[in-house]
């Protein structure tokens, strides 16, 4: 369901460029829990944005559900990402000054959802990422870090999206609580969605199935996970 | 449901950033109210000041003795003696296009009633007098037709002389005048013009000009005659062939050597309005660059926030949030907060006119065009700064936008 081919990403800054990624190629089926590790600044942000259809590759090609990335318009973007994918950002992007449950919410602007079953769904996300029911109204700038971490995870998975990205969900988490997400998206793996995360730590590559390495913008290693 | 959004997103937004909003609506209420205020005042000095011009009479011009002076007034003017009776029935006869014409003298005179006296200006005229200046009567009526013939010792007092002689609103058709020591029968009185100044009509008394050229004045001279066009597109012919039948009529070849002048009302209107119009002029470059301070700080306000609002929008695509929806909530701000500053501004610059009015002589006029030129810039200051950005931020990538600086 996720394929990418010979993916390059080059950032241009003025005169300075840098290479990001350097021709990287692999294939994701659906329903599989991969997790994607490597050093800092090797490129898993960048290729993460590309899968989540935030960001173009410089060069290569990015097929989703069989249809390639780049050829789709912005109003078909704009609607991959609402109904197929949900992202957690490395820095979770919150709204500012707004509340947890309107951030939480904020994927189902101008859909049919009605504002009743919008605040149901929202709790319910919340709740399944281990967020204390007394934070839901307070604004999302005076929340701990590991606070606002559960609200963008409660986000991405609002629109109960097929693939979840997730960008080091558990960075800013407690042992405890990053067993809540981890068992959360192992749950919702067993579900049938598609999951990919990137990580620091052996432990949580652990629960995926599959860990693809990457070093200086290409793919070290991808292997089963024991 | 995509409208409710569109409304919620949109007073959410306003009202989680208070500062921000506020800081706009005043801008855009600064400019708005004080281009109206400004204006107000200034058209209200003008229409004042036409208002009391156009109160001698429509389409009136006057010919007065003395040399033609161009431009500039005339020192002379009005004491020579070369304007006669007969210069009156030839306009009268000769003249085509006029509605009426009235010959006047006039001179101060000391005047006493029963009980009071006081000093004004005798005018000496003709019925006509009466629709060729615009004479409205308050009681009685004015000079007739048989009085003026018969050289009656009648007399037809302003509302401010009646006050000054008789007292306040008092009814002296009846009672007697002296003037120059011989008794004048009050027949009339006119209603208040709420003129000022030199030569007020309501201090003027007027008597049939037969009686004031023999009681008073002693001679056949007449001090001006008031001629009332038919209608303003035919003032210029009057007045021309008014000037060629009085050089005719004095053996003038050489116009530049005239014994008389001409002026119309439109003249004096416009060397008024003229000193009015700068004041306007004034007041509105004052409330052009409080629109201009205005729009800058709509402006700052919206160009300071772009970035965290960009970021916003990035945001905003990332979660799958279509372009049109973006625009739409950002230019329904833009607008909101434009609507909001507009109907504030316009009420305060109202306010702020009614005020002038109340606490001062001048009765200033809202004028329509200066709110919709107020309104038209702020509106169009707010929405292009509010919405021209956020606008480009929509057409980047999600990333481009969350990571702009
Ligand atoms: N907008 C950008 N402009 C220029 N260079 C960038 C930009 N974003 C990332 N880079 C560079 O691209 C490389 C890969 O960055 P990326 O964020 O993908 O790393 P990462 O693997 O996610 O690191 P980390 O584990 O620290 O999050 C880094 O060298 C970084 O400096
Ligand atoms: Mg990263």
């Amino acid at each position: 369901m996720i394929e990418c081919r010979n993916l390059k990403k080059i950032y241009t800054n003025g005169d300075v460029e840098t290479a990001a990624l350097g021709g990287v190629s692999f294939r994701v089926e659906k329903g599989e829990f991969v997790s994607i590790i490597g050093p800092s600044g090797s490129g898993k942000s960048t290729l993460m944005h590309i899968l989540g259809a935030l960001d173009v590759p410089t060069s290569g090609q990015y097929f989703l559900d069989g249809k390639e990335v780049s050829q789709l318009n912005d109003d078909e973007l704009s609607e991959l990402r609402r109904e197929r994918i949900g992202f957690v950002f490395q820095a979770f992007n919150l709204l500012p000054r707004t509340t947890v449950l309107r951030n939480v919410t904020l994927p189902l602007l101008y859909s049919k959802t009605s504002l009743k079953e919008r605040e149901k769904k929202a709790r319910q996300c919340l709740r399944y990422v281990g967020m204390e029911e007394s934070k839901f109204y307070n604004m999302s700038n005076q929340l701990s870090g590991g606070q606002m971490q559960r609200v963008a995870i409660a986000r991405s998975l609002i629109n109960d999206p097929a693939i979840i990205l997730a960008d080091e969900p558990t960075g800013n988490l407690d042992t405890k609580t990053s067993q809540i997400v981890m068992k959360a998206f192992q749950e919702l793996n067993h579900k049938g969605h598609t999951i990919i995360l990137i990580t620091h730590e052996p432990d949580i590559a652990k629960y995926a199935q599959r860990i693809i390495s990457i070093r200086d913008g290409r793919i070290e290693s991808d292997r089963r996970s024991s | 449901m995509i409208i409710r959004d569109i409304f919620q997103e949109t007073f959410y937004s306003l009202s989680a950033n208070k500062i921000r909003s506020g800081l706009t609506i005043l801008g855009i209420v600064i400019g708005i109210a004080s281009v109206i205020a400004m204006v107000a005042i200034g058209q209200g000095a003008q229409a004042s000041i036409s208002s009391k011009i156009q109160a001698i009479g429509s389409n009136l011009i006057m010919v007065r003795p003395g040399a033609q002076k161009s431009g500039g007034v005339s020192g002379g003017a009005g004491s020579a003696q070369t304007l006669t009776l007969e210069d009156v029935a030839a306009i009268k006869s000769e003249v085509k296009n006029i509605k009426a014409v009235a010959p006047e003298v006039s001179r101060r005179y000391q005047i006493t009633a029963k009980s009071a006296n006081t000093n004004t200006q005798i005018t000496g005229t003709v019925p006509d007098y009466q629709a060729v200046r615009s004479v409205s009567m308050d009681l009685g009526s004015f000079i007739t037709e048989y009085q003026a013939k018969a050289s009656a010792k009648v007399a037809v007092l302003g509302s401010a002389s009646r006050d000054e002689l008789f007292g306040t609103n008092a009814n002296p058709i009846g009672e007697k005048i002296r003037i120059n020591n011989i008794d004048f029968d009050v027949i009339g009185v006119t209603k208040s013009k709420g003129g000022s100044g030199f030569n007020n009509p309501d201090e003027a008394i007027y008597v049939p000009l037969s009686s004031a050229q023999s009681y008073l004045i002693g001679n056949k001279y007449v001090s001006s005659i008031s001629v009332a066009a038919s209608s303003q597109e035919m003032m210029t012919a009057v007045q021309n062939q008014i000037t060629d039948l009085l050089l005719k009529r004095h053996n003038i070849t050489d116009a530049s050597s005239a014994d008389f002048s001409l002026m119309n009302q439109t003249d004096i209107i416009e060397t008024a309005s003229s000193v009015t119009g700068t004041l306007t002029i004034l007041l509105a470059s004052i409330a052009g660059i409080s629109l201009l301070v205005g729009g800058i700080g709509i402006m700052n306000m919206m160009l300071t926030t772009v970035t965290e609002r960009t970021r916003e929008i990035g945001l905003r695509k990332a979660v799958g949030i279509k372009k049109i929806y973006i625009n739409m909530q950002f230019l329904a701000e833009a607008v909101a907060l434009t609507f909001l500053g507009g109907v504030l501004g316009i009420l305060i610059g109202w306010a702020a006119s009614l005020l002038v009015s109340k606490f001062s002589t001048l009765t200033t006029q809202i004028s329509p065009n200066s709110i919709f030129l107020a309104v038209g810039v702020s509106a169009a200051v707010g929405i292009v700064f509010g919405f021209y950005p956020a606008r480009r931020a929509a057409n980047l990538s999600p990333m481009e936008a969350l990571r702009y600086e």
